[in-house]
């Protein structure tokens, strides 16, 4: 718990700390990822630059889509009326990270550079389409969430780069859910599983699937999507889904000594039916 | 006397101290020029040292001086259970590992410098070249021939070979039974957890030449013994101050290394030395508890009585042997094995093996949970061998109530116990019948609902010193207590137990209340300090209410008489004539005439009048060394309903109805229970280390390993019986231990029992989603 020597700079504005983060620098926001690898010494920065009170990378707003800055909690994601009617399931997974105490210090920016494969929000916005807004010295551009999450803890983003925020549709008018198997130690997922439908009448039109915590990275799950799609969301089709959510997961599988991929990806399974039901409510 | 605060469940008056953040610990006391010291660990299992090289180190600013092994003149850190007729081995413990290190942890250098930070960016500069060696962490493959060796005077990692009972009768049990059951059981690995990490601070005093070391300790008393014995300082010479110690559940027993390192350097450099563990130093050095292998057979008739019990059980030492870790398998283990059963033929053979691991102790419960978790999953399988209720087979078997004695054939004689009255009260409030019932239509349902039941007695407050000598514990087991009542007539309670969390200071203030009339306001209890405290050995084994309790009971006594003679004396009346109600001496038939106690101990003080013969002073001390142990007892039962497709228990309820004699306070009984049941269950359902095969902790933060959270638990049901000790002054027993003996059991049980109509024969520990529903799985295919 004695975290190696590393200089501290506070940056007010993006343009600053751009400026101020050096090659071996990570920018620092609510700390609650990097901060205890720090303290166990598996990371060793030497210099971390201070985002947390730039004013222009927190809030959400909404206008057609939502955007969500950086450094807004998880706990200002959860309650943000706004996110609970554009897209429900991110508020759920935001309302489930860690406890507390890590919501109301933690951000969705931070949370997602980290990309730990149990976090809970990057499955979210990969189901729900977001994208990824990126600055840099050379500029800013915008990245799917599905391109960003490349592999285990590793992300789109390139040295010096940061993130600002995310975009996501109006999803006012689907039916999502996000719900997970947590770790009974840590309340990371095990698995999670993100659902977006778009329903006509007792017909789904339109199935998003998402699945992390089973797999090195949050996975779009195209054969699940499939085989809800066109459905009346019955039993055939969300045991249909079931399947083919283990084969859409089998190449990112993860698993340890506790909870080894095969059960995973089982889970994944009759996690996916219980998202759908939520979502379909 | 009228009043009794006796069994009132008054507030715990340690809780404003703790809840506020008042408390001091060892790590809040600050020392001008105190060095802090880091350890260079061992991050391989099972290495030769080949050099060590801490010139880089040496040259940071800040850092005062590094040591190695060859440097440290200290003596072995012992152990302190010397098991008899065991072929005990106790191979040297170096405080650092010379040439060699047994486990991830093991010491290898110490780093004091002028800030924490420094220490350990000093530590982590060492540069420490070694040459790997084979690994064993399992128990069991460890005691095997070709087997990787730890110590070269240690022949196949075999500490010591315990045997208890007469093999050839057992064998005849077994070999005429109509049924025997057997199965493999593993207690695995769990990490203690106190709230508070280890920490210690020495400072020494070369004018003097007297040491004073902070420490976590549950008993300064064994502390200063020990201190004393590696460094060669005068016991006299060394005072040992456990302060304010966050917990402990036996972690805090042992004398580790560490305690001896800060001592070592603090008289080498002629500066105070502190040393505080992380959590993650605690995960992997602070002494682990369980770690058997069992192989356990058990014999009954076709009609349901049970005849014996036998087993064969590996315990993982460790790399080292702990302060009292041969006891753990041996003495508290197998001399529980008839339980509350009538049951004539036990035998054990415990096999202590040094492993490439964290070494073991004493943990909550300490051989006891491991041997009723035995008895109970072998009780519950030859119910289903023969076809018979469990609770009906229990029933049959339960020894019947006794009042004063009953030996059983493990030689224990249990001091008293009405079983059948806890068993019958936890099944009524269960509503047995009618779960079965319900479960059965629960199954048709396609639910899967499952219970379990566990009668236990156990013993606890130990003990008496001639069995503790006979057994080879290197101490006593009895307590001492000073009860002083200053002029003004408050009091303070010297003991020399050392509670660290139980809220003894509440319930041993209680007692004395009772006993001598004064407010309990008015009562402080005084502990944890080698200086100010009279000699004791501790608090553990559910001990320091029926031991220390008694003493001061005694105590309280002797001033009580005391102050009946002085009352006498001062109100001129004969002594026969006086009462006593509520703190206050009257004279038979002359009411107006009274003497208040604090009257009395004003008097005792200033001694203008005291009786012929009379000492003045109004104090008294009081040894007392229990004749026997304590028996407390009871039934627990838990209901839980399994789902299939996840491998998901959820624990609907749990009762649990315990007999601990007359409850001086009831809440603190409960908060007792509660405890030691949540942490019982969690051995079942979520705690466990993991070991990689190369001996590394895979479980070494809280994020992997998990501790049980209230969300996984129902409100508790909870009941009691009374049933005194006879032996005891009060009649107490302990209750410090006895949820954690008897919840394992009873919830793995009842997982088992939901999953019957599977077949799933066993499932190790902990039960996690993912191991219930492989268990499905594969009784399926």
């Amino acid at each position: 718990m004695w975290p190696n020597k590393f200089d501290y700079q506070r940056a007010d504005s993006v343009d600053q700390a751009l400026e101020l983060i050096g090659e071996e620098g990570k920018f620092l926001a609510g700390g609650h990822s990097l901060l205890p690898v720090m303290k166990l010494r598996l990371s060793a920065p030497e210099q971390l630059v201070d985002i947390g009170r730039i004013d222009s990378l927190r809030g959400i707003s909404a206008n057609g889509g939502l955007r969500i800055g950086a450094t807004t909690t998880h706990a200002e994601i959860a309650a943000s009326s706004d996110v609970q009617s554009m897209c429900a399931a991110l508020a759920d997974a935001c309302g489930g990270v860690g406890d507390q105490a890590v919501r109301n210090f933690g951000t969705i920016g931070g949370n997602i550079a980290h990309a730990d494969p149990a976090s809970d929000p990057p499955t979210v916005l990969v189901a729900c389409g977001a994208t990824v807004n990126i600055q840099g010295a050379d500029g800013s551009r915008s990245v799917a969430a599905q391109d960003f999450f490349v592999d285990l803890f590793e992300t789109d983003l390139e040295d010096g780069e940061l993130i600002t925020g995310i975009n996501l549709p109006n999803c006012s008018d689907c039916q999502c859910a996000y719900v997970k198997f947590p770790h009974p130690a840590s309340r990371y997922a095990i698995v999670g599983v993100a659902v977006c439908l778009k329903m006509d009448g007792g017909t789904c039109t339109q199935a998003d699937v998402a699945v992390g915590g089973a797999t090195v990275k949050a996975v779009k799950c195209a054969g699940a999507e499939a085989a809800l799609a066109g459905s009346s969301l019955d039993d055939a089709a969300l045991n249909a889904a079931a399947d083919m959510v283990k084969a859409d997961i089998a190449d990112w599988l993860a698993g340890d000594v506790a909870y080894p991929e095969s059960y995973r990806q089982q889970m994944a399974g009759v996690y996916l039916k219980r998202a759908v039901k939520a979502a379909a409510g | 006397m009228s009043t009794r605060i006796f069994g009132s469940g008054i507030k715990r008056r340690e809780d404003p101290r703790l809840i506020t953040g008042e408390a001091r610990y060892t790590d809040d006391i600050k020392l001008p020029g105190v060095l802090h010291m880091a350890v260079v660990r061992s991050p391989y299992a099972h290495a030769n040292i080949v050099s060590i090289d801490s010139s880089a180190a040496e040259a940071m600013d800040g850092v005062v001086a590094v040591f190695s092994g060859e440097d440290v003149d200290l003596a072995g850190i012992p152990t302190a259970w010397l098991i008899p007729d065991s072929d005990l081995k106790t191979p040297e413990h170096p405080a650092l590992a010379k040439g060699k290190v047994r486990y991830v942890g093991d010491g290898v250098a110490i780093v004091l410098a002028d800030d924490r930070y420094t220490a350990q960016d000093a530590a982590d500069a060492v540069n420490v070249e070694y040459e790997e060696l084979p690994v064993v962490v399992d128990p069991e493959a460890a005691a095997q021939e070709g087997a990787p060796q730890l110590f070269d005077d240690v022949e196949n990692n075999i500490a010591f070979r315990w045997v208890m009972g007469d093999k050839t009768a057992s064998d005849g049990v077994f070999n005429t039974a109509d049924v025997v059951v057997r199965d493999k059981i593993v207690q695995q690995r769990l990490l203690p957890t106190a709230m508070e990490p280890r920490s210690a601070m020495a400072q020494y005093n070369p004018a003097t030449q007297e040491l004073t070391l902070w420490c976590t300790s549950q008993n300064p008393h064994i502390h200063r013994f020990i201190i004393s014995a590696v460094t060669g300082l005068n016991e006299n010479k060394v005072r040992v101050i456990a302060p304010e110690v966050g917990g402990g559940f036996g972690s805090k027993i042992p004398c580790y290394p560490d305690e001896a390192l800060v001592s070592w350097a603090a008289i080498k450099l002629g500066q105070p030395v502190k040393w505080t563990e992380t959590r993650s130093e605690n995960y992997q050095i602070t002494i682990h508890g369980r770690d058997h292998i069992q192989y356990v057979e058990m014999a009954a008739s076709r009609d349901g009585k049970l005849l014996g019990v036998r087993a064969t059980v590996y315990a993982g030492m460790g790399g080292y042997l702990s302060t009292a870790a041969p006891g753990i398998p041996t003495i508290l283990h197998g001399l529980l094995y008839v339980g509350p059963y009538m049951m004539d033929s036990v035998f054990c053979e415990s096999i202590g093996v040094m492993t490439n691991a964290t070494p073991t102790d004493a943990y909550r419960g300490a051989g006891r949970p491991e041997a009723t978790f035995l008895l109970e999953r072998m009780v519950d399988m030859v119910a289903k061998r023969i076809d018979m209720d469990p609770a009906e087979l229990r029933r049959k078997n339960l020894i019947p109530a006794f009042e004063d004695g009953y030996e059983v054939a493990t030689t224990l004689v249990y001091d008293s116990g009405d079983y059948p009255a806890a068993f019958e009260k936890a099944l009524g409030i269960a509503g047995y019948d009618d779960f079965r019932r319900e479960q059965a239509e629960a199954r048709a349902d396609g639910r899967y609902l499952g219970i379990g039941i566990t009668a236990y007695t156990e013993m606890c407050g130990l003990g008496p010193s001639q069995v503790a000598g006979a057994v080879g514990f290197q101490g006593g087991l009895w307590e001492s207590a000073t009860v002083r009542v200053t002029p003004t007539g408050k009091v303070q309670a010297l003991i020399g137990a050392s509670p660290h969390g139980q809220g003894s200071e509440t319930t041993l203030a209680q007692i004395i209340a009772d006993e001598l009339g004064f407010p309990v306001d008015d009562i402080e209890v005084i502990h944890g300090d080698t200086t100010e405290t009279p000699m004791g050995w501790g608090t553990y084994g559910s001990r320091t209410t029926p031991v220390t309790g008694a003493a001061l009971a005694k105590a309280a006594q002797k001033l009580k008489d005391k102050a009946r003679t002085l009352a006498a004396h001062l109100m001129e009346a004969n002594e026969d004539d006086i009462e006593y109600a509520d703190g206050s001496f009257s004279v038979k038939g002359s009411p107006d005439q009274s003497q208040s106690i604090q009257d009395v101990a004003l008097m005792a003080h200033l001694a203008w009048n005291m009786p012929e013969g009379m000492d003045p002073g109004f104090e008294e001390s009081q040894f007392y060394d229990p004749p026997n142990f304590v028996y407390p007892f009871g039934t627990h039962i838990a209901i839980v309903e399994v789902d299939a497709s996840t491998g998901d228990i959820e624990l609907q309820r749990y009762i649990a109805v315990d007999d601990c004699g007359p409850q001086i306070n009831p809440e603190i009984v409960a908060g007792q229970i509660h405890g030691g049941v949540v942490q019982g269950i969690a051995q079942a359902l979520c705690e466990g280390v993991i070991y990689d095969d190369n001996g590394q902790l895979l479980t070494g933060t809280m994020m992997d390993y998990t501790m049980p959270r209230a969300d996984m638990f129902p409100n508790f049901e909870l009941g009691e019986t009374v049933t005194p000790s006879p032996h005891h002054p009060i009649g107490v027993k302990g209750v410090g231990e006895t949820g954690t003996i008897a919840s394992t059991p009873t919830v793995y049980n009842a997982v088992l029992d939901a999953l019957a109509p599977f077949g799933v024969e066993g499932i190790d520990m902990p039960m996690t989603s993912a191991k219930v529903w492989q268990a499905i799985q594969s009784a399926g295919s």
